[in-house]
């Protein structure tokens, strides 16, 4: 079984045509997209997804009786059984939302009804601000203590501190399963077990490893799992929530309205059952429709094809970045698939400027992890490359040549 | 349609010799030892940071002074500017306005860097406010 997998190679060729965008000239160069993190580009099955169910599909679900609406609603639904089977849950443990952000807000404010003043929550210093502000915001209204988890030199963190803080107030335990800008990769099976032994709740931010490694949520054994559809082929507009049944099954809705409900009276409501309890009002129907079809297509690629290629990939940036005695390197050497850099005495929009005038697309700035940066790295912004399978080597070769030009422009050869 | 997203930015074409000579040697770069009004910009896009310095005497700017991290365009412009105003009334440098800015540094700024150039516009009109209210 496993030598068949690894004997099936990826056409990187034929990949890159199903992506209509990598024709794009930028100021008359090739695109070379190095921002999947940021979100990622769209096969073309995914864009005419969209196309096909407005002008064949398209009615509200879950409401009318008429046919329209029967499809839409099996459609809406199969996707949500591709998404369970891809990480491995129940369909009933599949939530949709907008996005990651959304996510993390929905589980932060239905699980503080919970909490009681002095309790505590655990999150890191390598989270992005969607995992930090929600905590953060809601933990002033309760006293609420909310410990960060240190990282180490190399960018890991470090499990000796994260022992320290757990005790019997920490309530929820909220980290990121790979980090947007050290490309660390977190022990998750391991910290996992340290949160069950402590009766706390684990929430796994997925945002950058869905779509770069195979994700089981039963083998990771986590409560709650989030992710955005846009990092993983997807449309932008809709987010996944996975929760252990029983555990939503306990939780309040996050949002009121439409959709959510078993029962309205003038006095009380009944709510739905899952997973509909968490989705008031019309959904973006067509972008869940089409996170199934990004799905579909990242199946037909195989994820274990996808882990191997982009560690190629990865591995070879680093060792490029690496000889170049003028960048600094950010995060462990054994990480995800992106490298955040910076090149000595040029500001990162002034390198991400001149790279974009060769047609090459990173990102620089804070990532949104303005503490993590800031605070830690000390540095007011970074560059970052993100891979994904549709890149290539020769891509990274450009790249790296580019840098020159990059020197050259400052005059920092 | 295709006007707006094939415009060709000016690319590396906006690191004009005189955008990094104002970056790499800073006009009125530092710190003014008993200035009348202090103001700190940061800007969270892109993690710059700008702290503006003024003292005033007669109704003039007698001296300008700022100090802080950012990419060039950010650093050229405070640079710029600080030039531009030194000297002259606080009305002057009250009015300054955006097109004031771009005719300075005389490159095209992408609107992703308009918030980069702007900084400084940003920082100054906030700085005299703090100053009038101060008097």
């Amino acid at each position: 079984m496993k030598m068949e997998i690894l004997a099936k190679q990826l056409d990187i060729e034929k990949i890159r045509r199903d992506f209509p965008i990598l024709r794009r000239k930028i100021n008359g160069n090739n695109l070379i997209y190095f921002d999947s993190a940021a979100t990622s580009q769209r096969p073309k099955t995914v864009i005419e997804s969209i196309k096909k169910f407005f002008e064949n599909n398209n009615a509200n679900i879950h409401r009318g009786i008429h046919k329209l609406a029967e499809e839409s609603a099996f459609l809406y639904e199969e996707a949500r059984q591709k998404i369970a089977s891809f990480i491995n849950a129940d369909t009933e443990e599949i939530i949709f939302t907008k996005n990651t952000t959304e996510s993390l807000n929905l589980l932060a404010y239905s699980l503080f009804k919970d909490l009681k003043e002095n309790d505590e929550i655990i999150i890191s210093e390598m989270e992005h601000h969607s995992n930090i502000v929600p905590w953060q915001q809601l933990a002033k209204l309760k006293s609420i203590k909310l410990n960060f988890i240190k990282i180490d030199k190399e960018g890991n963190l470090d499990l000796n501190h994260f022992k320290d803080l757990l005790n019997k107030k920490t309530k929820i335990v909220s980290l990121t399963h790979v980090s947007n800008v050290l490309g660390t990769i977190n022990p998750i099976k391991e910290i996992s077990k340290l949160v069950h032994n402590n009766n706390s709740l684990l929430i796994l931010d997925c945002a950058q490893s869905i779509s770069h490694m195979k994700i089981d949520v039963k083998e990771l054994n986590t409560d709650f799992l989030v992710f955005s559809g846009h990092k993983m082929y997807g449309s932008t507009g809709i987010g996944v929530l996975y929760g252990k049944k029983h555990l939503l099954e306990n939780m309040n809705p996050f949002l009121y309205g439409g959709d959510m409900i078993k029962n309205v009276t003038f006095k009380e409501t009944d709510f739905n059952s899952l997973p509909w309890k968490f989705e008031a009002g019309t959904p973006p129907i067509a972008e869940a429709i089409s996170l199934g079809i990004a799905i579909d297509y990242l199946n037909y690629l195989g994820m274990e094809n996808i882990e191997e290629y982009e560690k190629y990939l990865t591995d070879y940036l680093y060792k490029q970045l690496s000889k170049q005695k003028d960048i600094r390197l950010y995060g462990p050497k054994n990480r995800s698939s992106l490298i955040s850099f910076n090149l000595s005495n040029i500001h990162a929009h002034d390198v991400a400027s001149i790279l974009d005038s060769e047609g090459i697309a990173i990102r620089a700035g804070h990532m949104c992890a303005m503490p993590l940066v800031r605070e830690i790295l000390k540095e007011p912004a970074l560059c970052r490359a993100s891979l994904s399978f549709y890149n290539t080597k020769e891509e990274i070769d450009k790249f790296i040549l580019s840098l020159n030009k990059v020197r050259l422009v400052f005059k920092n050869e | 349609m295709s006007e707006i997203i094939d415009r060709d930015y000016a690319g590396e074409g906006i690191y004009r010799e005189n955008i990094l000579d104002h970056y790499k040697n800073p006009r009125n770069f530092g710190n003014i030892e008993n200035f009348d009004a202090e103001y700190h910009e940061f800007n969270s896009l892109c993690g710059d940071e700008l702290t503006l310095q003024i003292k005033i005497e007669n109704n003039l700017v007698k001296d300008i002074r700022f100090f802080g991290k950012g990419c060039a365009i950010s650093i050229a412009s405070s640079s710029m500017l600080s030039e531009e105003i030194k000297g002259k009334k606080v009305d002057f440098a009250k009015n300054i306005t955006k097109e004031n800015i771009f005719n300075l540094l005389n490159i095209q700024i992408s609107p992703s860097r308009t918030k980069c150039a702007l900084l400084c516009l940003e920082a100054l009109r906030k700085l005299i406010k703090i100053y009038k209210g101060e008097k």
